[in-house]
């Protein structure tokens, strides 16, 4: 029915358009200036030179960005697939059965983080964090410059902070779907709460964990609202991947290497994301 | 093995519904118990309480010597089977059998051991290293009734055990359950809607509506002498006769006829099993034949006597719709209900 096909390519033409403009072609040319010597000022800015590997090779001899490599690993282990993980679930459980006002509210907190923009949370964070005057100063009696002192720590509370909501949420409706049935056999033969998360909870919402550590370790990964905290100091002491390539892009006005390193970024997502997805078919 | 002794038990739900309300019952050491009624009456609510899965809200409730009212369900010693068996799906049979040994940290040997004794005892010998989802229903059942058994609990509590099997795998399921129960002489109480299943299973049935107990005896007290028209109309599998009558001179006057009755003069309900009516020559009622329906071996015949009257009949002696008949009513089958609805 060629009549059928050509509505049905009409109707999906719209979006395949905004996806080819505002993601495949930006992929493409990342691709293609990564493996150029352009320049955001100069004579390259305007005849740039295909050279071929080289960026790559830099990149993977630059300390700084084995330095970033490490800092974002941290990053995402510590503070999506260990943190908001770990917070989230555990927030899930244990308000399965308080009273729903309790409920709401802490869910209406979590939240909030959550929708709140990046930069009036980063302010937020700021003024909570700052040596003069800062909120957790005042409230230990301390005036630590926690931003400088502790970048890294820093953030990863951040944004535990900050993502919980989501793993909250995934995991509360994901709790539903675990039939009472078995939770009340575990309670009937006298399982503690971690024998009954081990093999009641945790076989049922196993797919649901995957799922959701893959989400938030790719977002984690991408994320760049430690710029607007840190800017990768002191010293590319919190200088995540994002924060790299964007200061060697604007910054040092190196679009080609930072392309590159955008493109290794990809390469490190798509193993993350492919490792996830073999787990997730394994299951029994 | 332990005696149940539940006294001025109410278990109310946070919505404000009185599921279970003051109610008193005794469960005998070794007794097969049932509690029967119409979905909503209370009967599993009453079960999730003695296993401690809704916290009573008065009375108190006892198991052997022991008050378990104020106890987790994992310290009561009970073990309970629930209607969709709640068979964990990623664990092998074997697995699923041993879960409560596994959970007091026994031994590997010690597990697979029970596992292996349980699957002989109920019939699941090679099936120990299959998934529930590999296992038919009536394997699934007995699966879960295995591992209630492994977990060697004083008290056995079974939430509608029948309901998840065909009507065929249902009889084989009830003969088996009731063999079990004799071998392993266990305090068991289950929950049913279905009141043959009650009948045929349990030594004693309490019939439950609205929160408290209707009746509570031996399923042939129970079928015989209903203590009220609500336990009269849920029990038996043809409906039984109500017939509306009346007490005069020691006489009780219903559908045209009248029959000697003792007790004060007024309105009252004649109940009648269409089983306790058969057919005679002299027989004090009669009717035209208006409705025969086959039940097998035997037929249910509705009779015409002003207001209808099911009997039940002898294949051999089945009418012809239209046939004049004479029946008579088993001796002391003849129940009278007061206008409170409660026997006289």
């Amino acid at each position: 029915m060629p009549e059928r096909r050509t509505w049905a390519v009409a109707f999906v033409a719209p979006a395949l358009v905004l996806i080819g403009v505002f993601l495949v072609f930006p992929a493409l040319w990342t691709l293609y200036i990564g493996i150029t010597d352009y320049q955001l000022t100069g004579p390259t800015a305007i005849n740039p030179r295909v050279v071929g590997v080289t960026n790559f090779v830099s990149a993977l001899d630059d300390a700084l960005f084995t330095n970033s490599v490490w800092l974002t690993a941290v990053f995402v282990l510590g503070s999506a697939v260990i943190g908001q993980n770990v917070l989230g679930f555990t927030l899930a459980w244990l308000l399965r059965r308080v009273r729903p006002w309790l409920r709401r509210t802490v869910e209406g907190f979590v939240l909030l983080a959550w929708i709140l923009p990046g930069p009036v949370v980063a302010y937020l964070w700021f003024a909570v964090l700052s040596r003069d005057g800062g909120t957790l100063g005042t409230l230990v009696g301390s005036n630590t410059a926690w931003l400088v002192e502790y970048p890294m720590a820093s953030l990863v509370v951040f944004n535990i902070w900050r993502g919980t909501a989501f793993s909250m949420l995934l995991y509360t409706s994901a709790l539903a779907a675990v039939p009472p049935s078995h939770l009340e056999t575990a309670r009937l033969v006298g399982a503690s709460g971690w024998q009954t998360v081990r093999d009641v909870v945790f076989p049922h919402i196993r797919g649901h964990v995957l799922t959701n550590t893959l989400l938030i370790s790719l977002w984690t990964a991408n994320d760049f609202t430690p710029f607007l905290l840190t800017a990768g100091g002191p010293n590319h002491e919190s200088e995540v991947l994002p924060v790299l390539i964007y200061r060697r892009a604007l910054e040092s006005g190196q679009l080609g290497y930072a392309s590159a390193i955008s493109l290794l970024l990809l390469i490190g997502n798509l193993v993350i994301a492919l490792v996830y997805l073999r787990l997730l078919r394994r299951r029994a | 093995m332990a005696a149940i002794d539940i006294a001025g038990v109410s278990t109310v739900y946070p919505n404000g519904v009185r599921a279970v309300d003051d109610l008193d019952l005794a469960v005998a050491d070794g007794e097969l118990f049932a509690l029967l009624g119409p979905s909503g009456c209370g009967k599993t609510t009453l079960l999730r309480t003695i296993a401690g899965l809704e916290q009573a809200s008065a009375g108190t409730v006892g198991i052997g010597a022991l008050d378990v009212t104020r106890l987790p369900p994992g310290d009561r010693r009970v073990a309970m089977v629930f209607q969709d068996y709640a068979l964990f799906p990623h664990m092998t049979v074997a697995e699923n059998i041993a879960y409560p040994l596994r959970v007091r940290r026994a031994s590997k040997a010690a597990q697979r051991d029970a596992a292996e004794r349980m699957s002989g005892d109920l019939s699941l010998t090679g099936l120990l290293d299959r998934r529930p989802g590999q296992l038919s229903g009536g394997q699934q059942q007995r699966t879960a009734l295995a591992r209630a058994v492994a977990a060697d609990a004083d008290v056995l509590l079974l939430d509608e055990p029948l309901s998840n099997l065909d009507a065929r795998l249902r009889l084989e399921a009830r003969t088996f359950l009731k063999r079990l129960q004799r071998e392993l002489a266990l305090t068991t109480v289950f929950v049913t809607h279905d009141q043959a299943e009650a009948l045929a299973l349990a030594d004693r049935i309490a019939v439950m509506d609205a929160g408290r107990i209707r009746q509570l005896g031996t399923p042939r007290e129970v079928f015989q002498r209903p203590a009220d028209m609500f336990v009269a109309n849920f029990i038996g599998s043809t409906p039984m006769n109500l017939l509306p009558g009346t007490v005069v001179d020691g006489q009780v006057e219903f559908a045209g006829t009248r029959l000697p009755a003792s007790g004060v003069p007024g309105e009252v309900t004649v109940g009648i099993r269409p089983e306790y009516l058969r057919i005679a020559p002299d027989g004090v009622l009669s009717g035209r034949v208006s409705i025969v329906e086959n039940l097998g071996v035997t037929s249910l015949v509705t009779l015409d006597c002003g207001v209808p009257v099911g009997v039940v009949v002898p294949e051999h002696e089945e009418p012809a719709v239209g046939d004049e008949l004479r029946v008579s009513p088993a001796p002391g089958r003849v129940l009278l209900y007061g206008e409170d609805g409660r026997l006289r």
